[in-house]
Formats: structure tokens, sequence, C-alpha cells
């Protein structure tokens, strides 16, 4: 218990010292993490729209997949886009392999199934009506999907709040594609992982507290994004 | 009623999932009436409105609107604009009600100077002008439904489509809503459509009524032809002509048939009205408000058919009782709530029932001796 102690307090005066280095990593997670979230957000919706609002063969099968993606392994994920990057690899010409690029790209592979699966959700548990009140009310088909999204907007702002959850915390994938380098791809848990392993472990828990409180502020500004104007 | 069309229909079908779900070779909607659909749920009305409101994929046939075919993509966008629908769930958005009602217009792209107030009269008009601040999740059913109906009359549309909008509600909230409805479409002079399990809204509301089964119309014509006039039995029960007897037809001319029932139906005389040769074998039916009950055979009625009988059943129907009666056959009646004290209706007590010729409307008949 002692060394919880001890650790908390030291981390505390890391984190008034404002250390340059903590900052810069904090920002990366930030920075990082929320492209991925959005570039999810785009290919989540891209996959949810088409797949909610019309009737194919396999549609259960798509939905399936979606619903296993949504637990993809981090480190399974790091690995394949660690071989597509890699200088021989199919998209090795990008050259981005270990640069922040590398992170957003796999974070998003993470993150986009998350908020596709919930997405889908969302619309597929509005009123089966509604769509057809919208077209008789004599929207467009965009215009239909707007007002669909406008209506599943809380479960969305879920999806949203799940998909940057996944990637802010996870590791594996950080790790192996962004090789945790001083200064450029090291983020909040691959600095953890490090410091916890060489037994600093008043800096990992400072970075610790860090990764939660940011993860907070983020959630608690989407919470209320979702709940404002909400009566009860 | 010769006034133009405002929608044909022809040979209109739908299948679904491989079977087919609708199958209406004609159906033509006037400008400024309202049509009812009645029928069992399964029946297809839902089915037929959605095609008729160009919201479902037709597998066959053609649909005019004011003289345009509605074939292209366009078109029909262009048609969903002049045309709307309510449905049986309000199907409100998570949004106040002035946002709901203004939601048609504003996909329209009309400036909120010009939505605002007519926003406002329709409220108005449908009771709900304090409301327009109140978060739509809020309303009771009533007051959610009539949201709904201000959101689509806002519009000003060509045809309104009502899909069992009274479906859901109570039955205070259901009057005011009918008598409010029915008040409103008169005064715009609509044209709408709209579906219903009850033969009291198609009577409030409707100029005609169309009775369907199965995906097909199987009667459509005037209000009051097709409540007297059922052309089968299905028809008859749908409509609330509870009351069917089969005879021979004994006589007849000038329009009067006299028909004995069978002996099943204690070989009594009947007189109705309708056009039959002597010898036929005839189905006349009788609607329940129509038969009149006393106690005794009264001498001064101008009721040619009085039959004295035993009351088998008294069943309450909201505003007034369903008598059921065996007079050797069967016969319902409605009675209002002081006539069965007065009475002293009870099940097994004796009653004479009676009614007009002009009551028992002929509904099929057959060839000599032939089967009903």
């Amino acid at each position: 218990m002692d060394l919880i102690w001890e650790g908390l307090r030291k981390a505390l005066e890391l984190l008034l010292a404002l250390d340059p280095e903590v900052l810069r990593i904090t920002l990366l997670s930030l920075e990082v993490s929320g492209l991925a979230t959005l570039i999810s957000l785009v290919i989540g919706l891209g996959i949810a729209i088409p797949v909610a609002l019309n009737e194919f063969p396999g549609k259960r099968l798509v939905i399936a997949l979606l619903n296993t993606g949504m637990g993809l392994p981090p480190v399974v994920v790091g690995l394949f886009v660690t071989v597509l990057l890699w200088r021989n690899g199919p998209l090795g010409f990008l050259e981005i392999l270990y640069t922040p690029s590398a992170m957003i790209l796999a974070q998003a592979v993470i993150a986009s199934p998350i908020i596709a699966g919930i997405s889908l959700s969302a619309l597929q548990h509005l009123p089966p009506g509604l769509r057809l009140q919208i077209l008789a009310l004599g929207a467009s088909r965009p215009q239909m999907v707007w007002l669909l999204l406008k209506e599943a907007r809380l479960p969305l702002l879920a999806a949203v709040m799940a998909g940057f959850g996944g990637v802010i915390s996870e590791v594996g994938a950080s790790i192996m594609v962004g090789g945790n380098i001083k200064g450029q791809t090291r983020v909040l848990t691959t600095a953890t992982v490090m410091e916890t392993s060489k037994g600093n472990f008043e800096v990992a828990f400072a970075l610790s507290i860090l990764l939660l409180v940011l993860a907070f502020t983020v959630n608690a500004l989407l919470t209320h994004l979702q709940q404002r104007n909400r009566p009860r | 009623m010769s006034r133009a069309a405002v929608l044909e229909a022809r040979s209109l079908k739908v299948h679904r999932g491989g079977v087919q779900v609708l199958d209406v070779p004609v159906l033509d909607l006037r400008a400024g009436e309202v049509l009812a659909l009645m029928g069992p749920n399964g029946a297809g009305k839902s089915t037929l409105m959605l095609a008729l409101a160009g919201l479902l994929p037709l597998s066959g046939g053609s649909l005019r609107f004011q003289g345009t075919e509605l074939g292209a993509r366009s078109e029909r966008e262009a048609y969903r604009r002049r045309m709307t629908m309510v449905f049986q769930d309000p199907l409100l958005f998570d949004a106040t009600v002035a946002q709901n009602i203004a939601a048609g217009l504003k996909l329209r792209g009309v400036p909120a100077a010009v939505r605002e107030p007519a926003v406002q009269a329709w409220a108005e008009r449908l009771g709900i002008g304090h409301l327009l601040a109140r978060p739509a999740r809020q309303l009771s059913g009533g007051e959610a439904q009539r949201t709904a109906l201000a959101r689509a009359f806002v519009l000003g549309p060509e045809i309104l489509f009502l899909d069992e909008p009274f479906a859901s509600l109570d039955a205070p909230a259901r009057e005011g809503l009918l008598d409010d409805l029915g008040h409103i479409l008169a005064e715009t002079g609509s044209t709408a459509v709209i579906s219903t399990h009850d033969q009291g809204e198609a009577a409030r509301l409707a100029h005609r009524l169309a009775v369907m089964k199965e995906g097909t119309l199987l009667q459509i014509g005037g209000l009051r032809e097709v409540m007297n006039h059922p052309q089968d039995p299905f028809v008859a029960a749908f409509v609330g002509m509870e009351t069917l007897l089969k005879g021979q037809v004994t006589a007849s001319g000038e329009g009067l048939l006299t028909l004995r029932l069978g002996k099943g139906l204690g070989g009594h005389e009947v007189l109705a009205i309708g056009e039959a040769r002597p010898g036929q074998t005839v189905l006349v039916g009788v609607r329940p408000e129509n038969v009149a009950l006393s106690l005794q055979t009264d001498k001064t009625s101008s009721a040619r058919n009085a039959f004295p009988g035993t009351v088998a059943k008294v069943l309450p129907r909201g505003p007034f009782f369903k008598v059921e009666l065996d007079c050797g056959f069967f016969l319902a009646a409605y009675v209002t709530a002081q006539s069965l004290a007065e009475l002293g209706l009870a099940p097994g007590g004796s009653i004479v029932a009676s009614f007009k010729a002009t009551a028992a409307h002929l509904i099929r008949r057959e060839g000599l001796d032939g089967e009903v």
C-alpha cells in the first residue's frame, strides 16, 4: 500500500510541475485518438447507414461481422497494420510506420467497427415507421438520413464515446506501429507501460492519472452534448 | 361526385417476400372526397395506402397524380411534397411541438418568418396552441396525434393519407379528435384517404367507403350504398349489418319483396326492399340500429315486420347496448341504456322486435332454388 500512496504523492508533484515532456505525451494522445475517432465516425456511419437502411442478402452476416469487429484485439490490429506498413508491405510506400499517422490508422481500424456497430443498432432501434413518416413529410433521401441521425443522436454520441474510449486506452497497437519513440510517438499508454517496466511507478501513476482525467474530460464534454435540451 | 380524379391507380400490385399482398385493379380518388378503407388486420389497408402515397415499391401497375404518370424517381419525389401521411403511431421527432409541426415546411426550405405563423395557426386549430414549447415526448396520446395532424395539415397537402390515426387513442381523446378532424376536413375541402377498423369513424368522416380483404377491394361505393347494400356477407359483417336472413321470395313487385325464411328460421315472412323474382333464394340484411324493440306488437307502427322473440344476450357497446334476440332466427338490435331499463331487457325475457321493410336490404340473390 505504501508504494501506491508514495506513487500517488509523487505523481501529483509531477503533474503540478507541468513537465513539458508529459504535456507533449498527453497532447499527442489526444490528437492521435481524437483524429482516429473522427475518422472512425465517418467510416462507421458510412457503413452503418447503408446497412441499416437497406435490405440485402447477407445483411445478418455483415452485422455479425461488425459486432465481432467491435471486440477486435488491438495487438492483432497492430500486427496487421505493421505488416501492411512494413517497408516491403503493400502500403510500405507511404513510409508512415513508427509515426503518429500509423497510430491513427491502427486506432481507426479498432474504433471503426465499434462506432459502426453501435450506430447500426441505434438506427435499427428507431421506430420502423419513422423513415416512411419522414419521406411522407416530403424529405429527399439525404434529408431523411440527416433526420434519422438527429433522432438517434443520443446513442450515436454513445458510439463516439465508446470508440474514443476504446482507442485512448489501447496500448498494443500503438506500441507496435508507433514504437513508443520519445518525442515522436510516445503516448500516455505506451509511456505508462514503459515506466512501469522500468520500475518508475510514480511516473507511471502520474501518466495513468492524466489518462483518466483526459478520458473523463472528453466523455464529460460529449455527455454534456448528449444530454443538453433533454427534459427530466 | 363527378369531380376530376386527383389520383388514379391502375392494376396496383405489391409483393412481399414473393407473396402478392395487394392487387387493386382500379381505384380513383376524386378531388375533395374522403375515402375510408375498412377491413380486418392484414387486409392490406396500410399497404394500399403506402402504395397510393408512393412510399412503397410497386411490383406492377401505375399511379397518375393530377393526370401525370408517376414513373421516374424525380416525379415520385415531387409527388411526396404534395401529399402527406399520418400514421397510427404519431412518430413525432424528439423536439418541441412547434419544431415538429414545422418539420415538413423546413424540409421544403420555407423561411421561419412564413413558417411560424402557419405553425401557430394550425396548432391552435387543433387545440394544441398552448403546447408549442413543450417537448413532444411529454405529450399525451391525443396531444401527440393532434401534433402529427397539425404537422400534416400545415403543408396544405393535395392528398392526406390517414392510416388508422385514432386506433391507439382512448375513447375521450378519440371522440374529440374525430369531431375536430371532421370539421377540418370539411372546411378545407381536403381530399383524404383514411383507414379504420371502426364503421362509426368511417360513417362520420367519409363520403365513400371501400372494404378490403386479402389485399383486394371487395366493394367500393358511396358510404350509404356500402353500409346498406353490402355485396356479400363478409362486407355486411364489416360494415355492421349484423343480421342476415336467407329465404325464398314468395311475392315481389314495385321494389318490394316478400320472402319466407327457411324452416330452421321459424318459417317467418319478411318484407324487404329489392328486386327479385318469386322462387329465387335471396339474402337480406338488417342493421341493428334499424330494429325497434317493444313489449307488445304495436298496431299503429309503420314497421311491417314484427316478430315476437326472446332475449339471448345483452352486450354493452359503448354508449348503447346490443341485444341479441332469438325470434326463430337471429336478430340484433341496438338500444339505449334507458330503453334497456324501461323494457326490462334481460336474457330469457320476451320481446317484440320490429323493423321497416325499407330497413331490410337485399344483399344477394341466387337462381331459382339455388343455394345462396
